[in-house]
């Protein structure tokens, strides 16, 4: 049965009305209409759909909109702006890391995650900071590239 | 020579020229003798039919002086766009911000074959250029009547058509067309896809007058990406719209027997839609049809697809009747060679399917409105996509607009072409537009294949250690068992599970190299594919078909038979290779990477850890790429590591040396994965690869350290592909690199760590 929820996305509020088993991706996609996180698989297994849930990284697609509760949820789209970018956003834009793109939550979102809480992270502390992610086109030795680059730029 | 002719006679132009009034040869019938005819004859206010001998099918110059470039492929996600933008910007003498690439739309870009072949630049962007060039000088004609000055004399700087030194008297390409249309026929050859060529009169520059060309202009649209502003076609929503899914049997080639629709009564919207094996649901929201498909109540018939165990796969290519054969090469007499050898090297070479496993499952949208149809598709051949679906409801492809919007990259046909087709059958039967999109399983499960495939190849050795004779076999499921588009509804499983029956394409293909072997033969043999209709193993493209297959065997036998005459690897590519392109790219490559000369394998590797390097070589019609693999394999576990590839590539005149890294970069890391990991499992019943577990791709804590590229520039020679050569050697080389490291030949994809570790034991 439905139930009303109150979400809070990228600083604001949303009510709505949903089954409780709704994965909150298809909540954030198709009723608040926040296109950015991608449904990849729908097992947890690639990351694709990745936000994060009061600042931690976590796969929305298998994250029933019932277990958020009153938690901050920030998606792509609130890690920052063309005005305001995050140091992950100018890097990935200087590096031009996409090939298709489809994959890009899970790594900025992980990676965001992960370069506020380790200020100096070596080469191997970063491959395993993202190990599971995936990237079916190969990017992956630019976006080590670019969260290095991240990494310089936040010091 | 000839310049006392040439500056004597004059020019035809100048010939046609009376009063001021010039008539041209092209367009439409011209009429002459009056002030404005060029432009009457070359520009025109409404909108020519867009077909592939008009100049407006390729080019426009806005009202603001922007230039739209229509182009009728897609860029995959490798910045392709902004190669042809450079194209077209140098071409024209506008900046290259001045020009929008407008891609793959039917309404506004002809045919020219999509993402295909790696000919994004070697088709695409050849015939992009040439409409440029022919641009240009039917503005610099429109602008010399204008001006009143012989066109000769002009110049264009930034878009403005101007006397040189009298910059005064100029005239901009706005002012001169702007916002209205190029009213010029163009020589089509009459083909469409990729082979579409249809120049105008103009000569495209000399390379060596390039300011655009060459240089590593950025992407405008990394940023729109990071900042979750660029939508996939996962992310278009109509009006009115309901979610579709598709429902697929469990065992391969089971059909629905009964439907009991009220085991889904209870989800909002919930509708059933099934013909014959089609069978798909409707729901108003997205999660209400993925618990609807999850939720409905199907009895199947009995199926036993006729699937070999996994572990006799080979075994099965090997035993089948041979359906199709045919020498793709024939030099010398390869028989009597070997009858004469001294000794005879031989090896069998094996590649297993893979999945196009694209990162999201494909998705497509479809709206039927008054008769007339849109599609939103992520198909890398979006106007193959749009005949498809005409065909599949029945109506002419003119009532059927295809937008492709970015999916998730494709490589090749992957499930977008099905999806889209799924959808418009989903659509038309319930009377509203649906967006489809496959599940995971779907995704890697069903997708079209790429083919598995055995190779059987061997060399004769005279008693001086000279190769005689060469003979490359390949034995192999066809490499199209559906087309590598989606036009024809028996290609797509719509199609083939409404009753359109297979109709599998034959075919395979050869090593492309110089190996100057005085007697040598290639030849290839297709065997049936195992289920004749729906099949989840159907065969079809996937990045650089039937290329690492063959040069796996191809390049892991040449070391092989280099270790067997005690030579160096690169050595022995020198001596044979007779094409001077392939020679430099082996030499740029060996000499980067620092190749020191000996025979493999190495020696002193008893460690856990064992090092080793390897190289291949190929062309791929006509690039030529050389890489060399330096790998680490841990003996304990079987584990291969590619530590650092080193690449030289030649694809001839480079457009963006930024954009070619990157997409270089990328064949190489993907088709490790392909090397190391990929293989599509299944069983007695169906395909098991239907996730990331069952189908796992490299990670980025297996990702090389480095891969150093080294580009060699031919401005002189017309751009060739970068898409996809750099994937064909990337198995051999890693398998040569193993068998330095280690001493034992790895002849199987991929080389997971058991399968290693075994080896090695």
């Amino acid at each position: 049965m439905n139930e009303k929820f109150s979400l809070n996305v990228d600083g604001k509020s949303h009510a709505l009305v949903a089954d409780p088993d709704t994965p909150l991706l298809y909540v954030l996609r198709d009723d608040l209409g926040l296109n950015n996180p991608h449904f990849g698989c729908g097992l947890a297994q690639c990351g694709a759909c990745t936000v994060h849930l009061d600042g931690q990284p976590i796969r929305s697609c298998i994250t029933p909109i019932s277990a958020v509760g009153d938690a901050r949820i920030v998606t792509l789209a609130g890690l920052g702006t063309p005005e305001k970018p995050h140091p992950l956003q100018t890097a990935y834009i200087e590096e031009e890391v996409p090939q298709c793109g489809y994959c890009i939550n899970g790594w900025l979102m992980t990676a965001a995650a992960f370069l506020r809480d380790n200020k100096k992270p070596t080469d191997g502390q970063i491959r395993s900071a993202l190990e599971g992610l995936k990237c079916r086109c190969g990017t992956h030795l630019s976006i080590l590239r670019a969260v290095k680059r991240a990494t310089a730029m936040m010091g | 020579m000839n310049q006392t002719t040439k500056l004597g006679a004059p020019s035809r132009r100048a010939l046609l020229k009376t009063g001021g009034a010039l008539v041209v040869s092209i367009g439409a019938a011209v009429p002459f003798n009056f002030a404005r005819a060029a432009e009457d004859a070359m520009v025109t206010g409404a909108k020519p039919p867009l077909t592939p001998d008009r100049l407006s099918s390729y080019i426009a110059v806005n009202a603001d002086g922007t230039v739209s470039a229509f182009y009728g492929k897609i860029d995959g996600g490798q910045g392709l766009h902004v190669a042809i933008a450079q194209m077209v910007a140098e071409e024209l003498d506008v900046p290259f911000k001045a020009v929008k690439v407008v891609m793959g739309d039917t309404a506004t870009s002809v045919n020219q074959g999509g993402a295909s072949g790696a000919t994004g630049v070697q088709n695409g962007g050849k015939q992009l250029r040439a409409a440029a060039a022919e641009a240009r000088r039917v503005l610099v004609e429109l602008a010399a009547e204008k001006l009143g000055a012989p066109a000769e004399r002009l110049s264009v700087d930034g878009g403005v058509v101007h006397t040189g030194t009298e910059m005064a008297n100029s005239v901009s390409y706005a002012e001169l067309i702007g916002g209205r249309y190029f009213n010029v026929a163009l020589a089509w050859n009459g083909k469409i896809g990729n082979p579409l060529y249809a120049p105008g009169k103009a000569k495209p520059k000399d390379p060596k007058n390039y300011k655009i060309v060459g240089q590593p202009i950025k992407r405008e649209d990394v940023a729109p990406l990071v900042f979750a502003q660029q939508d996939f076609c996962t992310d278009v929503k109509v009006p009115g719209m309901v979610h579709g899914r598709m429902v697929r049997p469990a065992i391969a080639g089971a059909m629905p027997v009964s439907v009991d629709e009220s085991s889904i009564k209870d989800i909002p919207g919930a509708r059933v839609v099934w013909n014959q094996g089609f069978l798909g649901i409707v729901a108003d929201k997205e999660w209400d049809a993925i618990k609807a498909a999850q939720q409905l109540k199907v009895t199947w018939s009995n199926a036993t697809p006729p699937f070999p165990e996994q572990a006799s796969l080979y075994d099965h290519i090997r035993k089948a009747p041979v359906r199709k054969r045919e020498v793709a090469e024939q030099t010398g007499n390869v028989d009597e060679a070997f009858k004469g050898a001294a000794r005879v090297i031989e090896a069998e070479y094996e590649w297993p399917f893979q999945s196009h496993a694209s990162m999201g499952p494909a998705c497509a949208v479809v709206e039927i409105k008054n008769d007339q149809v849109t599609l939103w598709t992520g198909s890398q051949k979006p106007h193959f996509t749009r005949d498809g679906v005409a065909a599949i409801l029945g109506l002419p492809a003119e009532k059927v607009r295809a937008i492709w919007v970015p999916g998730p990259g494709s490589y090749g046909r992957n499930d977008a072409g099905d999806a889209a087709m799924d959808a418009a059958l989903l659509a038309n039967a319930v009377g509203r537009p649906v967006r489809l999109q496959y599940t995971r399983d779907q995704g890697t499960g069903w997708d079209p294949k790429g083919p598995a495939s055995i190779h059987r190849v061997r060399a004769a050795i005279d008693a001086a250690g000279k190769v005689i004779a060469y003979e490359f076999g390949s034995k192999a499921f066809p490499r199209v068992d559906v087309n590598s588009n989606e036009s024809k509804p028996h290609d797509t499983l719509a199609g083939q599970l409404t009753g359109v029956a297979l109709q599998s394409g034959d075919g395979f293909g050869e090593p492309e190299d110089s190996y100057g072997f005085a007697n040598k033969r290639a030849y290839w043999e297709t065997v049936a594919p195992l289920l004749d209709r729906g099949s989840p193993l159907r065969t079809s493209h996937l990045r650089d078909p039937i290329g690492p297959q063959v040069h796996f065997a191809s390049e892991s036998f040449m070391d092989e038979v280099a270790t067997a005459l005690k030579l160096d690897p690169v050595a022995f590519r020198l001596q044979y290779v007779t094409d001077p392109r392939d020679i430099a790219v082996i030499k740029a490559a060996a000499e980067k990477a620092g190749w020191q000369s000996r025979v493999s394998p190495g020696k002193d590797q008893r460690g856990t850890t064992v090092s080793g390097r390897g190289i291949a070589y190929v062309q791929r019609h006509p690039t030529r790429v050389a890489m060399v693999a330096e790998v680490e394999v841990d003996r304990s576990t079987g584990k291969v590591w590619v530590r650092k590839f080193t690449v030289a590539h030649d694809c001839g005149q480079i457009i963006n040396p930024d954009g070619l890294r990157q997409t270089i970069e990328g064949n190489v890391v993907q088709a490790i994965s392909r090397t190391l990991w990929e293989e599509v499992r299944f069983n007695n019943k169906n395909v098991t690869s239907v996730d990331w577990l069952s189908y796992p791709i490299l990670d980025i804590t297996q990702t090389p350290e480095m891969i150093d590229v080294v580009l060699i520039d031919r401005p002189e020679i017309a751009p060739t592909g970068a898409g996809e050569p750099a994937t064909r050697p990337v198995a051999a080389a890693i398998a040569n690199a193993v068998f330095d490291a280690t001493g034992v030949r790895i002849r199987r994809v991929p080389f997971l760590p058991d399968y290693v570790k075994a080896a090695l034991s």
